[in-house]
């Protein structure tokens, strides 16, 4: 063989010998594409992951400790912080923990629409989901159309409660005002133009080839080890198991509303991707009937001990006076003992665990957050990918940094 | 009526099998508003966990949840807490296990169910409960090399420095 | 025509012209429409008005203000007009640091670390309550206000503030910026 006169004979390749020893990657807190401050390590051989740690706690606040030094009825605004994509599902799933244990029985108009609510919240996650996801993998355009079209339903959230992102609706024993007239025709005319939307949605993404290369394959975890970690939501679904709490255990009136669970069976990115825009198309479905049929009635209990009185009656009445004040200084006494209702929500199983003490202020709060357990299942699925596969992967698991550091 | 039969059918065969582990152990059983509970000694948790999740009529294969709360009042001041998931019984199961101050220690159940590695990573951060048999035991949510455990009742909402109004007043923050 | 018109013509106030010490002679030539095509004015103030119309802020999204500043930057109310469509992912490359969330204790080291890493000129805008003064959160993990740690031009109060909000805040570090010019 030929030795080139232009190369070298001193020349040693300075990466011999530096294929045993992997290079340690800090993808930091401040990163534009880790949905939040998710700090990983990264051990890279070359550009193929070899393990990834994830290192959280950068947005831990105290909520817990925070709720348990307010009364039952002050800890509301706390729940929408957490999960501030999916507020008002944390409400509700807060407010029916403390329902079970209070032996609450919520009115029948209350629960329709604590369920029309919690499915227009599970379209805004997902919107924010698509649009994040679609410009981490380089499709600037999804971010645009979504947050076009989540303001409309921001609109909503503040002509009810008041607050675009952190609502606080719910109430315990009720909401914290009813329905606003005109709501309804409006709320129709939203999901009409809505649908189509969601068609453009995927035909920006579903049928094409990068978003496919890219997302195809990747990331594959079997249904035995996301049941083992405790993963729960679409990403349970993706993988072939229909799990979904609204149609197993069901909680509020969804027993009463027809609608399917998408699954998917390759438990990949993609499959992610296909099961959370076909729950989008089922929550609009739920909405339609949940609008068909609401019914009539107050929206709060009429028992002035948990749900505030209306303040006409409150100038004039005694009890209500007291029950006022009561509330409003100690916070109403739940009984001693402890609750988890779980809820579905647009990550995966949420429950507030409540334990009570038989004072107005909760004893423990627990928080399950769905992406704290789902976000275990990221080493197991980073292994072996490359670097750009691992910004699929946190964008397909949907994580809330929020949650899972509360 | 026929759910209920079924629910306390399961619970009974859960309770057999708690004490098919061990037949001398005092185990408690609590009918809670949502789920029912068990209180289990501590050296028997892996066992039972193990017992519950591979019995083939109860099949509590995922572990929803773990936490721990604590209550100054009580004599095993805190309590460890597992929600179990059985997706073949659509059925939830609430096991406590005591955990007292002056020996702050708990087996882990990592090896039963590795999503409890993180749970239990946290209530070490937050209470101070050492899992033995956890791979890593590190706080999770906490800065590196902070010194206390922040949900304990006796730890100040606002931290080690914070300063009261009045002495006595405590609900005031 | 003269100077004393332009002075007592309300548009005309903010004329370079108009600003001219009285007295200052002015040999234009034969063209008179000179006054269209020069513009007079000093190099603070041409420095100052391209420092402020495209201030490119690093995404520093915390927590649910991060919502909010990403709606901002979407099209209802479009961050673009104020020429900072551009987040910078690398703080090396920005101007401005906008803290929207809440600060946790472990998260502050690496906050001032990447505000170390922007050249001057810098500006911070405590984009919320959180980021303010600790919002709802008065306990031991969160930092009672970002300014424990950096300098903070403009405050943005809300919980989250609405994207006018913030909008309004981002005009007023405008302002600001039009006033100072202090690093020529």
């Amino acid at each position: 063989m030929r030795v080139s006169p232009f190369i070298n004979p001193e020349y040693t390749n300075p990466s011999a010998g530096l294929t045993d020893t992997t290079l340690t990657l800090n993808l930091g807190p401040q990163h534009p594409s880790t949905h939040g401050v998710l700090r990983l390590v990264l051990e890279l051989d070359g550009e193929t992951v070899v393990s990834c740690a994830p290192h959280i706690g950068y947005l831990h606040t105290g909520f817990e400790k925070n709720m348990e030094a307010k009364t039952y009825h002050k800890a509301i605004p706390y729940t929408d912080r957490m999960d501030y994509l999916s507020a008002m599902i944390y409400n509700v799933a807060y407010v029916l923990s403390v329902e079970k244990l209070c032996g609450i029985e919520i009115t029948r108009r209350c629960a329709y629409v604590r369920v029309l609510v919690t499915e227009l919240q599970r379209i805004a996650s997902h919107m924010v989901w698509y649009g994040t996801t679609g410009m981490d993998l380089g499709a600037s355009t999804t971010f645009l159309y979504a947050f076009r079209d989540r303001e409309d339903l921001l609109n909503f959230f503040e002509e009810l409660a008041g607050g675009r992102m952190t609502p606080s609706y719910s109430r315990v024993g009720g909401m914290a005002a009813d329905l606003t007239t005109g709501f309804e025709k409006r709320c129709r005319a939203f999901l009409d133009q809505l649908e189509p939307k969601i068609d453009d949605y995927e035909a920006l993404l579903t049928g094409n080839e990068i978003f496919k290369e890219r997302t195809q394959n990747v990331g594959y975890v079997s249904t035995e080890d996301l049941i083992a970690l405790g993963v729960t939501g679409p990403v349970l679904r993706a993988s072939g198991l229909k799990w979904d709490l609204r149609k197993n255990q069901p909680y509020l009136v969804y027993d009463e509303f027809e609608f399917d669970v998408p699954t998917a069976t390759a438990s990949d990115v993609y499959c992610r991707y296909l099961v959370r825009m076909a729950e989008m198309r089922q929550s609009i479905r739920i909405i339609r009937q949940v609008l068909d049929g609401m019914p009539e009635g107050d929206i709060n209990i009429s028992d002035t001990k948990f749900r505030r009185p209306s303040k006409d009656t409150i100038m004039v009445g005694m009890e209500e006076l007291i029950h006022h004040f009561k509330q409003m200084t100690s916070g109403f006494p739940v009984p001693p003992g402890e609750a988890y209702v779980p809820v579905e929500s647009s990550k995966g199983e949420l429950g507030f665990f409540i334990v009570s003490d038989g004072t107005g202020k909760p004893q423990r709060v627990r928080v399950r957050p769905p992406s704290f357990f789902n976000l275990q299942a990221l080493p197991l699925m980073a292994k072996g990918r490359m670097i750009a596969d691992v910004v699929a992967l946190i964008g397909s698991l949907d994580i809330v940094l929020g949650e899972i550091d509360r | 009526m026929n759910e209920t039969e079924q629910k306390v059918h399961w619970l009974d065969k859960a309770l057999e099998v708690v004490r098919n582990a061990d037949p001398e152990s005092v185990v408690r059983v609590e009918r809670g508003v949502d789920m029912p509970a068990i209180v289990v000694p501590r050296e028997l948790i892996v066992e039972v966990c193990t017992a519950l999740r591979d019995d083939a009529g109860l099949r509590f294969t995922m572990l929803s949840d773990l936490t721990a709360s604590d209550d100054l009042d009580r004599d095993p001041r805190f309590d460890v807490v597992y929600h179990l998931l059985s997706f073949d019984l659509n059925a939830r199961l609430r096991v406590k296990v005591g955990v007292p101050e002056s020996d702050c220690r708990c087996p882990s159940v990592t090896s039963v169910w590795p999503g409890a590695n993180w749970p239990e990573r946290e209530v070490w951060d937050m209470f101070g409960i050492r899992f033995t048999g956890h791979p890593n035991l590190e706080r999770i949510l906490t800065p590196e090399g902070w010194e206390y455990f922040a949900l304990r009742r006796d730890f100040p909402l606002q931290g080690p420095g914070m300063v009261r109004l009045y002495e006595d007043v405590t609900d005031v923050l | 025509m003269g100077l004393s018109d332009r002075l007592t013509r309300p548009e005309m106030k903010d004329d370079p012209l108009a600003q001219l010490p009285r007295g200052t002679v002015i040999h234009l030539g034969e063209d008179e429409s000179l006054n269209d095509s020069v513009l007079l004015t000093t190099v603070n103030k041409v420095v100052s008005w391209a420092r402020r119309s495209s201030i490119w802020p690093v995404t520093f999204g915390l927590a649910c203000c991060a919502i909010e500043m990403m709606a901002t930057a979407s099209s209802r109310y479009d961050i673009s007009r104020f020429g900072m469509e551009l987040f910078r992912a690398s703080p090396r490359q920005s101007d401005l640091m906008i803290v929207s969330g809440r600060v946790s204790r472990k998260m502050a080291p690496v906050l001032r670390r990447v505000y170390d890493q922007m050249p001057e000129p810098k500006w911070v805008i405590a984009m919320g309550a959180c980021a303010s003064c600790g919002g709802m959160f008065n306990n031991y993990a969160i930092l009672q206000g970002v300014d424990e740690i950096v300098p903070v031009d403009v405050y943005v109060p809300g919980c989250p503030p609405r994207p006018e909000a913030l909008l309004y805040g981002i005009i007023k570090l405008q302002e600001k910026i039009d006033k100072g010019a202090k690093w020529i």
